[in-house]
């Protein structure tokens, strides 16, 4: 009995069309979705700056020089320096990397801790159902940022500790979205058909029901992504997030730099830029994903 | 409509109850020792050991957890928060006194995006996939990728070195003067408004896109009515809908926004008292603020929803 289900699985999802290559679908994303691809560009440009953070960066982003505060734009210093003369440029650079880091890794937990949720909500329904949906609730009476801002006043400003502190308020919105879809993927009758057959519960949600949730998952994903680097700014900028002497975009224009903003307004802009268009990129991105993967917005 | 009233209002005292003990595990029993934060906070160092008995004491730390909930339960029952470490001042009555400042710049901020978003995204919708759209598009991502602080230390940035302008320091009512209450309060209405305003263009575009492939408005169409007359007494109403529960559920955005605005323009609001005491280590005030907070958006949740039945009767019988 097993080796038919697996027959006819292995049947329904063998492809008809022979695959594009790799070129083909970014050739063909471009063209379809130009602002997606845009902002795929400066996801990748981000991602290479973080990377190679040490051999592109003019300067160590830590090591100030005394001599040299608040000093113009120039060709030394593209982008400045700043109260202690540190490097505003090196300091975009190394930031990449955190903010990167925050985002990637806060998005990541959130939505797969609320992607698991969801599907076990959906999946057993009743009890389980219901407990876990009064817990929800209860996590999204609080604003996401104030619930951050809470839970990292408590943990001590550190780059882990806000991971932890922008991922648990992601996780009930994720939980709902994922808990929606996965109750409409059980209704379907394949579901019911392989129940019928015996499966267990553990095969019915790893293979039918999570690969059917995993376009939501990813739409989630990506959404959170650029709010979580906005998040990590927001929590750096009131002083909650990465201490000093990390690198953190949000911390470099906390405090001093709107008090420096007649004599340097360069340390207060660049960071703000590097924020903003990482956002955009992410957000770009994720719009384009979204469209392509919900048939609902799809063109008619 | 009278009993889904009164499901809702019954819905929500469980969740209250259970943001009410949320707030009392993060910020009682997380951290152990708030008494050590208060005083030690990472750096460690001589604590002495009185000062840190007094402060267990006043805290109530000295009781047995299970007495501390039913403490802290039993004040936000009676709203007594207790009184602030830093002023020695009830929270209610600081809290009150912050409070109009805050509310003036929300309603402002919601106001000023529902002005600027709805012709937006009517715009782009009907004009969708030429340069209109794209632009829209294109600056209302843009709203959502730009911290609100940033869009406030730029606003700064420009009225000191263009016109040597810094900000007035006292709160003065509108119904004082207005004059110096706009003054003051334009540019963050504008910061805050700005990004609120990117969300529901967004929205007003999508939904009004959905509906506007609708059969009736090809109806419309048909009759031979003009375009004004579709798009704006046809398919707008009917996609204002989801709009409005959205500008419901982006009042989280909005209190997140007036956080980080409020502390960039060093206005003395709610916000900027989270963000005031969280930096003294004034934990009473912390954990009543948080709760508080909730307790208001649950209520903007609630008159949303409610809204939301009395515009479409569908939901009331559901």
């Amino acid at each position: 009995m097993a080796t038919n289900v697996e027959l006819a699985h292995a049947s329904a999802s063998a492809t008809l069309a022979p695959k594009p290559s790799f070129a083909e679908v970014v050739a063909r994303f471009v063209h379809t979705k130009p602002l997606g691809a845009a902002g795929a560009a400066i996801i990748l440009g981000m991602l290479f700056l973080a990377v190679f953070a040490r051999m592109l960066a003019p300067y160590d982003p830590y090591v100030g020089d005394y001599g040299l505060q608040f000093a113009r734009p120039s060709a030394e210093h593209w982008f400045g320096t700043d109260e202690f003369g540190r490097d505003v440029l090196s300091r975009i650079m190394y930031g990449a990397r955190i903010a990167l880091f925050v985002g990637f890794f806060a998005s990541f937990i959130g939505c797969t801790i609320g992607a698991l949720l969801g599907v076990v909500s959906a999946y057993w329904g009743g009890r389980v159902d219901l407990l876990l949906e009064r817990l929800m609730d209860i996590l999204l009476a609080f604003p996401q940022l104030i619930l951050a801002l809470a839970i990292a006043s408590i943990l001590g400003p550190a780059v882990q500790n806000v991971v932890i502190a922008i991922s648990i308020p992601v996780i009930p919105r994720v939980a709902r979205v994922i808990r929606a879809s996965a109750l409409s993927v059980k209704e379907n009758v394949y579901v019911e058909a392989v129940q019928a057959l015996g499966a267990s519960r553990r095969r019915v949600i790893l293979q039918h029901i999570v690969p059917n949730v995993t376009a939501p998952y990813i739409i989630m994903l990506t959404a959170q992504l650029g709010a979580a680097i906005l998040a990590e700014a927001a929590l750096s900028y009131l002083g909650l997030g990465a201490a000093e002497p990390t690198p953190s975009w949000g911390l470099m224009l906390s405090g001093s730099a709107p008090s420096y903003a007649e004599k340097a307004p360069w340390i207060a802009l660049f960071p703000g830029i590097a924020i903003s268009l990482g956002v955009f990129g992410f957000n770009l991105f994720g719009d384009s994903l979204r469209d392509a993967l919900d048939p609902k917005l799809r063109k008619g | 409509m009278g009993t889904y009233v009164a499901k809702r209002l019954l819905l929500i005292v469980p969740t209250l109850i259970g943001a009410a003990a949320l707030v009392f595990v993060i910020m009682r029993v997380i951290p152990g020792d708030v008494a050590l934060l208060i005083f030690g906070g990472d750096a460690g160092g001589q604590i002495d050991a009185k000062q840190l008995a007094d402060m267990r004491h006043r805290l109530g730390l000295d009781q047995p957890l299970l007495v501390q909930f039913g403490t802290w339960l039993w004040g936000v029952v009676r709203f007594d928060f207790g009184n602030s470490l830093w002023t020695g001042r009830p929270v209610v009555e600081e809290l009150l006194i912050r409070l109009p400042l805050s509310l003036e710049l929300a309603i402002a901020a919601t106001i000023v995006s529902v002005l600027i978003a709805i012709p937006l995204g009517m715009l782009a919708a009907v004009r969708q996939d030429t340069w209109v759209d794209y632009l829209v598009r294109v600056v209302s991502i843009g709203g959502l990728a730009i911290p609100s602080f940033w869009v406030g230390i730029l606003c700064i940035l420009m009225l000191v070195i263009f016109f040597g302008w810094g900000p007035p320091l006292e709160f003065t009512p509108p119904w004082i003067d207005p004059w110096a209450n706009f003054q003051m309060m334009i540019w963050p209405v504008v910061t805050v408004g700005y990004r609120y305003a990117a969300v529901t263009t967004r929205m007003t575009r999508s939904t009004l896109l959905e509906v506007l492939r609708e059969d009736y408005i090809r109806t419309a169409w048909a009759k031979g009515l003009r375009e004004r007359a579709v798009v704006v007494r046809h398919a707008l109403k009917n996609s204002m809908l989801p709009v409005i529960t959205l500008v419901g559920t982006e009042f989280a955005f909005l209190i997140g926004g007036l956080v980080v605005t409020e502390t960039v323009f060093t206005l003395n609001g709610v916000g900027r008292f989270v963000v005031d005491a969280v930096a003294h280590r004034d934990y009473p005030v912390v954990q009543a603020l948080i709760f508080l907070i909730a307790f208001g958006f649950v209520l903007v949740n609630l008159l949303v929803d409610l809204t939301y039945a009395w515009f479409d009767p569908r939901i009331r019988y559901r």
